[in-house]
């Protein structure tokens, strides 16, 4: 059982990594346009490079 | 700030442009920030392809460094050089096929950085975090760890569901404190009690080492409720927003003439006394006499008269009419909130009182379900100390009995349904701006119809050419090239279209008020007002062409029907519903409109009083109203009716009365905005029956205390689970 001293901190951490990276996109407004991001990513224009 | 630096200048001045020069530097100044922000509201993208046409075709506009469309929203937000007006933008938009109405950028970067729904969504986050841990603890609790190994895995969930409660739970903790104070019983008392009760009993079990403990139904329960509240939340804050930046569309502005001197002021700064110049095409800012300058004057929005009014001199005014083709000036007699339209818009004051307070299914539900849970709750305990005498296991079954009758389904019930139809309908230009809209809206049997500006789309139409000769049909498109009048121009697109090729007419002018004159082989040729031209003036709008020396031929003009009205008003009688046409203009117009519509109900001449009364007379009979209006002779009926709809180019008074608001111009989603809003009640009404049938399952094994920790988990998530998938079939 002494397994578990290292899969519970890890489970912690790898679930609270999760969460901050939830954060991160909340703060950066990923979510603002749901319907026409999934929708742009069928879009050809920036194919070859990223929007200047 | 332009008053003051009027203030500033000595009054006596040898050019008054010296004047204005200034202070209209200043307000360029003012006005434009280094880079300009503008947002667009579009209601026809809908596609991939929209998005990169309406990109691609905006940043091409001059000036503009960046455009970005937002899909979910149907907005357009551009970056460009502090030059660039919103109008060239609509117009660049208006080419690539696609409407689009300015939005206020200042109340939309207020309703961007928003504050409430963020904070909802970081406490859902966190829930969801900890019950996902806290439920990876539970199971192997549930597959069979013992002793030590099991008091630790509670321990651990003991140290995640605290905090994560004490943050997480806010909301429900703030509104139950709420309903104490005020001795009401609202759903967040029980969910509340339902949480502490769980939360004290789990850690007074993990400290004797029992073998249930409840934290991870107490995180799902927090989670799913605040699932349900985001939802709900999100769907009002979107419908807000939006409709605060519809009020926004018209922006404030009126030319002041001080001294000769014009100044583009606020409209909040005009004074009684002002004198005001209209252009034509412009909007009256405030009610007043005319003192120079002849024109016709469009009053649809005010009385729903379709045709334009003849306006001269010593002739008085009311905000909100459209001046139509000379210049006038206005000595300002009433500014503000004293205009008569504003004492209009008060009328909907008075009728929004009188409207019955509309108890939503949600708050019926959740009134009988409170007592309800409590009554369970007690008895249980009650019944299990009576029996056994023991008070740890009758508080523990207590416990898993409000665990068990949380209202998560309940609470998901309601939001996710309207957030599915809500978006259904937002994809075909409809924005539900109240709640309990769509509940009412699947209610209705009858459906009141406004004409001018609602059915038509306030353009007219030319009516019957044939009686006109070749002869006179050329010199009528030569006349009415000279001129920016409604009529003038209709005439004008009828004529080309038709291949008719202007006649020779020289000497060409716009006499405003009246219509344009000209010279033609020596004669006079004249085309306007029946007056003007030496004619009777019949009931129809039209206008007259005169051939000097030879008698006026009439060519009369209807309103053009809005696009999708005919189909709407077929799909409402087809489904069953009464039509009913009401217009504040002249029996004949509506007749005609009423037959062309095969409408066999209607009302004409009807004051803005009168519609309203012959609304609250036909829900006296039972009836349940659907008026669909744009006026201002409509926002007493928009706000007497059951519920009411009022189309994006109505004037703000209407569209804030309404519930409901149209973003395009097509009318045909009407109909089916009534069929999405049964199907959405529908929804909910099977989503409380599925709520309810889980209760009668689980609330007989918790009280029986057959409830272990893993059927709460169980039936909670998955009653949870298939309320929210049947809400989604309604996508």
């Amino acid at each position: 059982m002494s397994v578990l001293g290292y899969l519970i901190p890890i489970s912690l951490v790898l679930g609270t990594a999760g969460l901050l990276f939830f954060v991160f996109t909340v703060r950066t407004n990923q979510y603002d346009d749901p319907e026409g991001d999934a929708r742009r990513i069928l879009n050809k224009d920036y194919d070859d490079r990223p929007k200047p | 700030m332009s008053v003051e630096a009027a203030n500033f200048r000595p009054a006596i001045s040898a050019c008054p442009a010296c004047i204005a020069a200034p202070s209209a530097e200043d307000m360029a100044a003012r006005a434009l920030p280094k880079e300009a922000r503008i947002a667009l509201s579009v209601p026809g993208a809908h596609c991939g392809a929209c998005i990169s046409t309406l990109e691609r075709g905006l940043a091409q506009v001059p000036g503009v460094t960046d455009a970005r469309v937002n899909l979910t929203l149907k907005r357009a937000l551009i970056s460009a050089a502090p030059h660039v007006t919103a109008d060239s933008l609509i117009a660049a938009a208006r080419g690539l096929g696609y409407e689009a109405y300015e939005l206020d950028a200042g109340t939309l970067m207020a309703t961007q950085q928003d504050k409430a729904g963020r904070d909802l969504l970081m406490r859902l986050a966190v829930a969801g975090f900890a019950s996902m841990n806290v439920m990876l603890l539970s199971v192997s609790v549930w597959s069979g760890a013992e002793g030590a190994t099991r008091d630790l895995f509670h321990w651990i969930s003991a140290a995640i569901a605290f905090p994560t409660i004490a943050f997480s739970g806010q909301p429900f903790f703030a509104n139950a404190l709420k309903a104490w104070q005020t001795k009401r019983l609202n759903m967040d008392v029980p969910i509340v009690m339902a949480i502490l009760l769980a939360l004290a009993t789990s850690l007074s079990e993990t400290i004797q080492s029992g073998h249930h403990a409840y934290f991870d139904a107490a995180l799902t329960l927090v989670f799913f409720l605040l699932a349900g509240r985001y939802l709900d939340y999100r769907t009002r804050a979107i419908a807000r927003s939006a409709a605060q930046e519809l009020a926004a569309l018209e922006v404030p502005r009126a030319v002041r003439v001080t001294d000769g001197a014009e100044a583009t002021v606020s409209v909040s700064e005009l004074r009684v006394g002002d004198m005001i110049l209209v252009r034509p095409g412009g909007r009256m800012p405030v009610d007043g006499e005319i003192v120079a300058g002849t024109s016709e004057i469009d009053r649809s929005l005010l009385t729903g008269e379709s045709r334009p009014v003849f306006a001269a001199p010593g002739q008085m005014v009311s905000a909100g009419e459209v001046n139509l083709t000379g210049p006038l000036t206005l000595r300002a007699s009433a500014v503000g909130q004293d205009t008569s339209l504003h004492r209009i818009a008060d009328l909907v004051a008075i009728a929004e009182s009188g409207r019955s307070r509309y108890t939503s299914l949600a708050d019926m539900a959740a009134r009988l379900y409170a007592p309800m849970v409590h009554i369970f709750a007690a008895v249980a305990f009650a019944g299990w100390y009576y029996a056994t005498g023991d008070a740890r296991l009758s508080l523990n079954i207590a416990s898993a009995v409000l665990i068990i009758t949380c209202p998560c389904a309940l609470a998901l019930a309601v939001p996710a349904v309207t957030t599915a139809a809500s978006g259904r309908l937002f994809k075909r230009g409809l924005l539900i701006k109240d709640a309990t809209a769509l509940e009412r809206l699947a209610q209705v049997d009858t459906v009141v119809f406004d004409k001018t500006g609602t059915l038509t789309a306030g353009v007219p139409e030319v009516g019957d050419l044939t009686h006109l000769g070749t002869r006179d049909l050329s010199l009528a498109l030569a006349l009415s090239r000279a001129s920016a009048h409604p009529l003038s121009m209709a005439l004008r697109q009828a004529l080309t279209a038709r291949g008719v090729t202007p006649a020779a007419v020289t000497d060409i002018h716009e006499v405003p008020g009246y219509g344009t004159e000209g010279t033609w082989a020596g004669r006079r040729v004249r085309l306007g007002r029946a007056q003007w031209v030496g004619a009777d003036a019949t009931a129809a709008t039209a206008a007259w062409l005169s051939v000097a020396g030879e008698p006026p031929v009439e060519i009369t003009f209807t309103d053009r029907l809005r696009p999708g009205a005919a189909e709407a008003v077929t799909a409402l009688k087809a489904s069953g519903r009464t039509v009913i046409l009401m217009s504040g203009d002249s029996t004949g117009a509506v007749a005609a409109m009423a037959d062309r519509l095969g409408i066999t109900q209607w009302l004409a001449e009807a004051l803005p009083g009168d519609k309203a009364a012959r609304i609250a007379a036909l829900q006296a009979q039972g009836k349940r109203v659907l008026m669909v209006g744009d006026g201002l002779n409509d926002t007493a009926a928009l706000a007497a009716a059951h519920v009411s709809i009022s189309p994006a180019s109505a004037l703000d008074a209407a569209r804030v009365a309404s519930d409901i608001v149209l973003l395009g111009t097509d009318l045909s989603p009407i109909a089916e905005a009534i069929h999405t809003a049964e199907m959405a009640t529908r929804r909910i009404k099977q989503n409380f029956m599925l709520a309810k049938m889980y209760n009668l399952v689980a609330v007989p094994l918790a009280v029986a205390g057959l409830c272990s920790p893993l059927i709460a988990a169980l039936a909670m998530s998955s009653s949870s689970i298939i309320v929210s998938l049947n809400a989604l079939r309604l996508r």
